[in-house]
């Protein structure tokens, strides 16, 4: 049988539709540029590349020149100055960023020690169930200001709580709001499932074959955990901390609402820049250097733990 | 005799109302590389997990030198396994793999070095390797790593769950060859388990055959090679000829399919069953060379193995395997006369 010839385009060819140029370097380049566009791949990350660009990079870019602009001014075309970050570092605005690394610091630690054996009976015992999973998940499609203040009708004074406790045993408890470790319980419950679910897809990732092997070799339950389970599901660990890391550092309601004015974070520092003070330069300051204090921490954390490497790994 | 070093008496296990093993009885002695064959599903692995400690038996006894061990853990016999997928450490490199039972121990990083590399050059890798990663191993390397760690564990019996399957049949030759000899250097107890009766053969002092949860038969290779308990065992081996037969009179019997006649293998006792003959064991006959049992046949496929050279014969309905050495040529479509001796065939019960 003989089959039809056909002939296919080559892929090259488009160099010799190219318009004549006289430098070789900038005929290379142009050359190159077109055949970037003649991925399938590249052409199809347009629409999102442009997504991206205005929506996130130009906003983010406004944010960083508001920074350099006069106090208290509005216009962002004119001469650059450093007086808003002197603002900043002169005014203790530092204790407000304290706070917040502090509180997601606490957060994600308080979050890693409940969270794995969560996670642990999740992957191991019930296999990812479908209903365990939702009940988990379901809390999230309510609005998180209205869960707080769920738990401010709770654990107000003559609240849920303590309003309970008085009718049936006559016992008055202390104030439990407008406090540190209330926003700290504030925020473990908005971010669980942002370190829960990481963390069980991290643990589904080691083999059991690695752990029994372990065990037959004379590993106690400890060792099997320390050197094998740990170091196996870190990948999942480490996204988990980043994420509930970052959302704390960003967050604002848990501190308002829960912790009422006993704690102010960074977050609520650049609202009032913002909206009550009217000093967009500041709250840009602010934010930039947020965002800059957020890049160092993930961008440290993440060179030392080669994510490709150990997600790719066999 | 030596002594034995693991002993099952009457050893079950069910899992629900299946039963996984059932009435297992065997001893392995000190020293000795004994291997657990058997189809999938055969209750091999479910042996061997009650071996190491990962599951207990239902009901039966499992003794290491002479000790009850039903109800110790792992991780507190002293055997190790070497498994199927291997369990290699990822995260850690081909020395923390092979040191990882020492540092259980708590022995100190020198001294776990020096074993551990003395373990690499032990299975032929050079030192080089005890700073690679796992990933950076070819099959046949993880292979090497893996029986490193457990031989630095030190154990009493070293267990193998199909560690060589997964490999190409040359590397598995190989591999199967050395295996054999670091069992006889180190002087250690092999419990090996394969589907693969071809592989046992190659390195077993002792073989037991499994069949549904049973043992059908437990002897050196020899044995199960030329004395098969019964059909189950001979056809696991490779491709065998099988009659069935009824005694026709005195050593003769009468092939109840064809209707042809053999000679019995001498002083088989059975009234009838099935008349087993391997095909190396058939000779195709020149002019002039007699048999006691001879028929006609022709030629149907021809197959190269190699040195060797297999034929299907087509004798009647049915068709006949025969070996024969390279060099011999027989064409397709010719008529062959085919023999065998009667000691070359063996009879069992059906």
């Amino acid at each position: 049988m003989n089959m039809p010839s056909k002939s296919y385009p080559v892929t090259d060819s488009s160099a010799e539709r190219l318009p004549e140029t006289k430098d070789p370097a900038l005929k290379l380049r142009a050359r190159k540029t077109l055949l970037w566009f003649k991925q399938p791949g590249a052409l199809l990350s347009l629409p999102a590349l442009f997504i991206f660009v205005a929506g996130f990079i130009g906003p983010l870019g406004l944010v960083v020149i508001y920074s350099f602009m006069p106090e208290r001014s509005f216009a962002f075309n004119q001469l650059p100055t450093l007086e808003n970050f002197v603002t900043i570092f002169q005014e203790g605005y530092y204790i407000s960023y304290a706070w917040s690394v502090w509180l997601a610091l606490v957060s994600t630690l308080i979050l890693i020690v409940i969270c794995w054996p969560v996670a642990y009976g999740l992957s191991r015992i019930f296999r990812r169930s479908m209903i365990l999973t939702l009940l988990l998940v379901l809390p999230l499609f309510v609005s998180e200001n209205v869960r707080l203040f769920g738990w401010v009708l709770t654990l107000l004074n003559h609240g849920i709580l303590d309003g309970t406790t008085r009718t049936l045993f006559g016992w008055e408890l202390p104030d439990m709001l407008y406090n540190a470790p209330v926003t700290v319980l504030g925020m473990v419950y908005v971010y669980l499932p942002f370190m829960l679910f990481p963390m069980s897809l991290g643990i589904s990732m080691v083999p059991d074959a690695c752990r029994e092997a372990a065990f037959d070799m004379g590993a106690t339950r400890w060792q099997v955990f320390k050197e094998v389970e740990l170091p196996l599901a870190m990948p999942g660990i480490m996204i988990g901390c980043l994420l509930s890391f970052v959302l704390v550092l960003g967050s604002i309601s848990e501190a308002k609402i829960l912790g009422g004015q006993s704690i102010i974070m960074i977050s609520h520092d650049i609202e009032t820049a913002f909206t009550y003070a009217q000093n967009w330069p500041l709250g840009s300051a602010l934010s930039t250097l947020l965002i800059l204090l957020t890049a160092v921490l993930v961008i440290g954390l993440l060179s030392r733990l080669n994510l490709d490497n150990l997600l790719s790994r066999k | 005799m030596t002594e034995s070093i693991l002993e099952l008496r009457n050893v079950e296990k069910y899992f629900g109302d299946f039963v996984a093993v059932e009435r297992i009885n065997l001893e392995v002695k000190k020293g000795e590389f004994f291997t657990i064959v058997g189809p999938s599903g055969s209750g091999k692995t479910t042996m061997i997990r009650m071996l190491v400690g990962m599951d207990k038996p239902s009901r039966g006894d499992i003794l290491m030198s002479g000790e009850r061990v039903n109800d110790v853990p792992a991780n507190r016999r002293p055997t190790c396994m070497v498994f199927q997928s291997l369990a290699l450490f990822p995260h850690k490199t081909v020395g923390e793999n092979i040191e990882f039972p020492l540092k259980l121990r708590g022995e100190t990083k020198n001294n776990r070095k020096t074993r551990a590399i003395q373990l690499l050059e032990q299975l032929h890798l050079s030192e080089a390797y005890y700073a690679k990663k796992v990933s950076e191993c070819s099959g046949g390397e993880k292979q090497r790593v893996a029986l490193a760690r457990a031989l630095a564990f030190d154990p009493e019996i070293l267990f193998f769950d199909e560690p060589l399957s997964a490999l190409d049949y040359r590397l598995r030759k190989t591999l199967e060859k050395e295996l054999k000899d670091i069992q006889r250097r180190t002087g250690k107890t092999f419990v090996y388990i394969t589907h693969s009766l071809e592989e046992a053969m190659v390195m077993s002092d002792r073989i037991s055959i499994m069949r549904d949860g049973r043992i059908v038969q437990i002897g050196t290779p020899d044995e199960i090679y030329n004395k098969p308990a019964n059909s189950f065992v001979a056809q696991f081996m490779g491709e065998v000829n099988q009659f069935n037969v009824t005694r026709q009179e005195d050593a003769r019997f009468l092939d109840t399919d064809t209707q042809d006649s053999y000679v019995g293998p001498p002083g088989a006792d059975l009234e009838s069953g099935i008349l087993i003959v391997r095909p190396e064991r058939i000779q195709i006959l020149a002019e002039g060379e007699a048999a006691d049992t001879e028929i006609a046949g022709t030629v149907q496929n021809q197959y190269v193995l190699g040195s060797r050279v297999q034929y299907e014969v087509k004798v009647k309905k049915r068709s006949l395997l025969v070996e024969t050495m390279i060099g011999d040529e027989w064409n397709v479509g010719e008529s062959v006369r085919l023999g065998w001796n009667s000691d070359q065939a063996f009879l069992l019960a059906r």
